[in-house]
């Protein structure tokens, strides 16, 4: 049986594609059958950031209303094994996704994979419900910003009272924090709100802290996922986020300013 | 403190600023007022004008709750009146 993974953030431009895109790669890297799913109909983006808009020939939408099966909609990675994308529709409406039809989506895939990541739009509406409605956990991704923070705990409200596990009074939706765009050097002269500052506000555990760094510009513009990027702080900021998720105990990384020359010659 | 420090700046980041306003709006919308229908003030001051064409009443005389079970929502309203001198 498969884990359903939201990735969701309530505000947009935080890195919601970009992590999911990112995880999924990691955990089919170390060897789970993984899909991820693009929630986000009528802004599509998932595929431009997996390097595989050019082979969307069905979506996500189109599996739900029956026009094509699964099998055709599914895009099997060309770098990692495991790894599969269903891209959203870029001419339906967001009403074209209805709670039944993405549960009978996923209830299928589930037969079949390990991971399903579910990569939100941005938003409250009904997009972003339907990306979460069936999760059984949540990366809620955060900048160290305050609109995104006040955001991030906003979507908490709603994991806790309009997902499935709500609604049936299960086990609640297994929260996760993930910090994106963490700049150490300001966090360290009180510019930024810092790691703690953000665990305090939110209270959820922190999962996983991605730097700030050029590299994930520079993976999206090639379309590759900035976990399979080698050299890079970002990319092993996810790849440790990653063997976090699976339960390893890694320690957070990233996370102190770089001493310059000048630094160090102030002792600082 | 290093003799270097006197040439740093003492102003408090703003990033402590961003964390306490934080923490207010985070538990604000935590203690459920954040889950009203928006036009809940509104209503409260309408029902507040009316009573006060028969009785004087002060600010907090009317309290109201929403209670939400399933699809059913009850809206709960307590006025408070003041002791009357017989």
């Amino acid at each position: 049986m498969a884990k359903i993974i939201v990735v969701t953030s309530g505000k947009g431009g935080v890195g919601k594609t970009t992590t999911a895109a990112s995880f999924a790669t990691g955990l089919a890297m170390r060897g789970n059958k993984t899909i991820v799913i693009d929630f986000d109909v009528g802004l599509r983006n998932l595929d431009l950031i997996m390097g595989c808009e050019r082979r969307v020939v069905f979506d996500f939408i189109n599996v739900i209303q029956g026009e094509a099966n699964l099998k055709q909609a599914m895009i099997r990675d060309k770098r990692v094994e495991n790894l599969y994308i269903l891209a959203a529709s870029q001419t339906r409406d967001k009403d074209a996704l209805a709670l039944e039809g993405v549960e009978r989506t996923l209830n299928k895939l589930a037969e079949d994979f390990d991971y399903i990541v579910c990569d939100s739009p941005a938003g409250i509406e009904t997009g972003a419900i339907m990306a979460m409605y069936f999760a059984d956990e949540a990366l809620v991704v955060t900048n160290p910003e305050v609109s995104s923070v006040r955001d991030s705990d906003r979507v908490l409200g709603m994991l806790s009272s309009k997902t499935k596990r709500a609604k049936e009074g299960a086990d609640p939706v297994k929260e996760h924090l993930v910090v994106t765009r963490y700049a150490a050097n300001r966090v360290g002269k009180g510019e930024m709100l810092s790691l703690s500052d953000i665990n305090d506000i939110l209270g959820i555990p922190l999962l996983g802290v991605i730097p700030e760094s050029e590299t994930v510009l520079n993976a999206s513009n090639s379309g590759m996922p900035v976990a399979l990027e080698n050299n890079a702080d970002a990319g092993h900021a996810y790849l440790d986020m990653v063997a976090r998720f699976l339960g390893e105990n890694r320690p957070m990384r990233f996370t102190e300013a770089k001493k310059g020359f000048l630094d160090r010659l102030m002792g600082r | 403190m290093g003799w270097l420090d006197v040439f740093r700046s003492e102003k408090k980041g703003s990033a402590q600023h961003a964390k306490e306003r934080l923490q207010l709006v985070v538990a604000h919308r935590r203690s459920g007022h954040d889950d009203q229908p928006a036009y809940f003030p509104q209503l409260q001051q309408d029902l507040l004008a009316v009573l006060r064409k028969y009785v004087q009443v002060g600010d907090d005389a009317v309290q109201m709750e929403i209670e939400r079970e399933g699809d059913l929502e009850v809206l709960e309203l307590n006025i408070t009146l003041p002791d009357s001198k017989h």
